[in-house]
């Protein structure tokens, strides 16, 4: 990219020879490597030469215009901040309730539901996996009366304050239940807004919660697009997700590649589910990580922008320019979170949020300090929560729109990132598409890899984590935790009993059986499962009607 | 004449994230240990019978959900049921300071927690595995 062409001195390499060399002939650079966490080497210095192939009006472009590198909002965090929306979810659904209503007392802007193990594989809680988990990594929602206590006196018909929900392989089970107590608050399914994270191929690739088959899951997640377009147009049907693929290991780069890949495929399968891009692409949105590295991760946002818009432009022909704006959510990286010297989080967590503030983050979650070592309690979530506050009302960084834009280093690095994103879809382009090479394990070998290289790494000391294989202290203080004890189980199990002696168990057989059949027809199971969920069935019976019909997966693990 | 030492990594329950647990099994595999990953979901029952078919000398957990008080002590039972008590047993994982001791008194001694370095957790196994015959 750089013209070097026939032996002419250019400004950089005249730079190097009169400048630079002498100053290494008398003092040395450190040792290095000077890569970035994700293992991409970075020059010490990038300067215009490193640009001269970007054309500002067609590759960047000012914010509000196609192709968005600079952001969606012309006038960025001018006109609204970032929805500060912290996930959470723990114990029992009045726990959870208590802790959603702590957090918008303390200037919380939305809202993010954590789900329990048992709820996110679809078990209810006396199935013998279940052991040990109930309440533990989220709350528990066994039936639509834990989704009615979860949300009293939530108003659910507030635009304010949205509600997001990590729910993959049983996303239309809890989205069947979130409509129903919206129902009951008198919210109109045509004015309501939230999201659902409803993105099953980041399950395959990296979280590992899937339950059906690819080609079944898919099946759900169209007809959740096709249900919503007509019946709740304003809800954000999936989010596609690069964070669980991040957190298993994958560098800053696959992360990027790997999400929009699965976003293109979602959008084909709806087209091949007979529905117009322009109706169900504009509310889809997505989640990225950001993780410990400044620049690379701002770079990644920035071209995660361009390349969808292109893609939806150039790729399926959408015409609606909110087809082309991507929106996202950041959460910053858990992985990146030491248990040693827990203090220290709080310095990388505020960097990464602010990496993601100056990447154009529509919305961010902070992790809290003790998060290696279990959920936070409520006095580290409000620090987390405070941690965005800072950035959004004292850095001052909130004045300007994209502020590293034309930063030669930053429109260099984030035209790399696009170049590398497209190889990597020329790849699965030819194996038939993201379903295809997950079938293969593609994605999951390139990850699993990625991780071992990093650990490597971080072993022989090329990487250093501060108070882990460098800055040490051996007389550290334990912090005081949040410890979820076996109440939330017994409690659980007791009113799945109850339940089970008091609602009308022939109209639970009915609407499951009435599932079933549609599983095996072509119907749309959106509103039978609505049905099913105003029977009081449980998540884990909604679940296994359709593992009866279409079976379960089972992965070849890759090492 | 040695023999490798033999490793069941495994992941109880129902908690997906294999990152710790797959670059373990790896990093054992380097260091000339014979290791079988049984992937994801596994009951005690599971790891248990796994263990015994495979003849191995270590079982590794992989638990980072909070269920450890409930499938660390159901795995140490079926052990010993099976005449397995010289088997050792270690965890990795997200674990409160305040199950530590109490995870030693049924017998298990590795527990390694976020940030642990590999060739601790090698040294640890290569130490205490039980000697082949």
């Amino acid at each position: 990219m750089k013209s070097v062409a026939g032996g002419a001195d250019t400004r950089k390499a005249r730079w190097e020879r009169e400048v630079l060399e002498p100053t290494l002939k008398k003092s040395p650079e450190r040792k290095g490597p000077f890569t970035t966490i994700s293992g991409r080497p970075i020059e010490r210095l990038y300067t215009a030469e490193d640009t001269e192939a970007i054309d500002y009006d067609r590759d960047v472009a000012n914010p509000g215009e196609f192709p968005y590198t600079r952001g969606i909002h012309p006038t960025g965090y001018r006109g609204k901040l970032w929805t500060m929306r912290q996930f959470a979810g723990f114990g029992t659904p009045e726990e959870t309730n208590q802790r959603y209503k702590d957090l918008i007392a303390a200037g919380g802007t939305g809202l993010s539901v954590a789900f329990d193990l048992p709820t996110l594989m679809g078990r209810d809680p006396d199935h013998p996996l279940s052991l040990g988990e109930v309440g533990k990594c989220g709350v528990s929602i066994v039936s639509l009366k834990d989704m009615e206590r979860l949300f009293d006196g939530i108003p659910l018909d507030d635009p304010k304050i949205t509600t997001s929900m990590t729910i993959n392989s049983p996303a239309s089970m809890i989205f069947a239940m979130y409509l129903v107590v919206a129902e009951q608050h008198g919210a109109d399914w045509t004015k309501i807004s939230g999201t659902i994270q409803n993105d099953i191929l980041k399950e395959f690739i990296a979280q590992k919660e899937y339950i059906f088959p690819p080609r079944q899951s898919m099946r759900l997640i169209t007809d959740i697009f096709a249900f919503c377009s007509k019946e709740v147009p304003k809800w954000n049907t999936i989010s596609v997700s690069g964070y669980h693929i991040r957190e298993a290991g994958s560098t800053s780069l696959q992360e990027l590649a790997f999400t929009l890949r699965d976003g293109l495929e979602y959008v084909q399968y709806g087209v091949d589910a007979g529905l117009d891009v322009d109706d169900f692409v504009p509310r889809l949105s997505f989640f990225f990580n950001s993780h410990s590295d400044f620049f690379e991760e701002i770079a990644k946002y920035r071209a995660a922008r361009k390349l969808w818009a292109e893609a939806m432009k150039n790729r399926f022909g959408a015409k609606n320019p909110r087809s082309w704006q991507l929106r996202f959510h950041t959460q910053t990286a858990g992985v990146s979170l030491t248990a040693q010297q827990p203090y220290n989080n709080v310095v990388r967590t505020a960097l990464q949020a602010l990496a993601a503030v100056l990447g154009g983050t529509n919305s961010l979650h902070t992790n809290s300090l003790d998060e290696a070592l279990a959920l936070p309690t409520k006095e580290t979530a409000t620090i987390a929560l405070r941690t965005q506050q800072i950035i959004a009302h004292e850095s001052g960084v909130t004045n300007v729109v994209d502020p590293l834009g034309g930063s030669y280093f930053i429109e260099r690095l984030t035209r790399e990132m696009e170049e590398g994103t497209l190889k990597y879809w020329e790849t699965i382009d030819r194996m038939g598409g993201m379903v295809e090479a997950i079938e293969r394990g593609y994605p999951q070998q390139e990850v699993a890899e990625a991780s071992y290289q990093f650990q490597q790494a971080v072993e022989r000391g090329e990487k250093t984590i501060v108070g882990v294989n460098d800055f040490v202290q051996t007389d550290e203080k334990p912090i005081e935790i949040l410890y979820i004890d076996d109440t939330t189980a017994n409690r659980q199990l007791e009113r799945l009993e109850d339940l089970k002696r008091t609602r009308d168990n022939d109209a639970v057989r009915r609407t499951l059986g009435a599932l079933k059949d549609g599983a095996r027809g072509a119907a749309n199971t959106m509103p039978l499962l609505l049905d099913c969920v105003r029977a009081y069935a449980t998540v884990g019976e909604m679940c296994d009607a359709l593992r009866e019909v279409w079976g379960e997966y089972e992965e070849v693990p890759v090492i | 004449m040695s023999q490798k030492i033999r490793v069941v990594i495994a992941k109880p329950g129902l908690d997906g994230h294999d990152r710790g647990a797959k670059v373990i099994a790896r990093a054992l595999r380097d260091a000339g240990m014979e290791v079988i990953y049984t992937g994801l979901r596994q009951t005690p029952e599971m790891i248990v019978a796994a263990t015994l078919q495979e003849d191995a000398d270590v079982i590794g957990l992989s638990i980072l959900s909070g269920a450890h008080m409930h499938i660390c002590p159901r795995v140490m039972e079926l052990l010993k049921e099976k005449g397995l008590d010289d088997v050792q047993v270690v965890i990795g994982g997200i674990i409160p300071d305040i199950d530590i001791p109490k995870l030693n008194a049924i017998g298990i001694r590795g527990i390694f927690i976020p940030g642990t370095p590999m060739q601790q957790i090698i040294d640890f196994i290569t130490a205490n595995a039980r000697a082949r015959v």
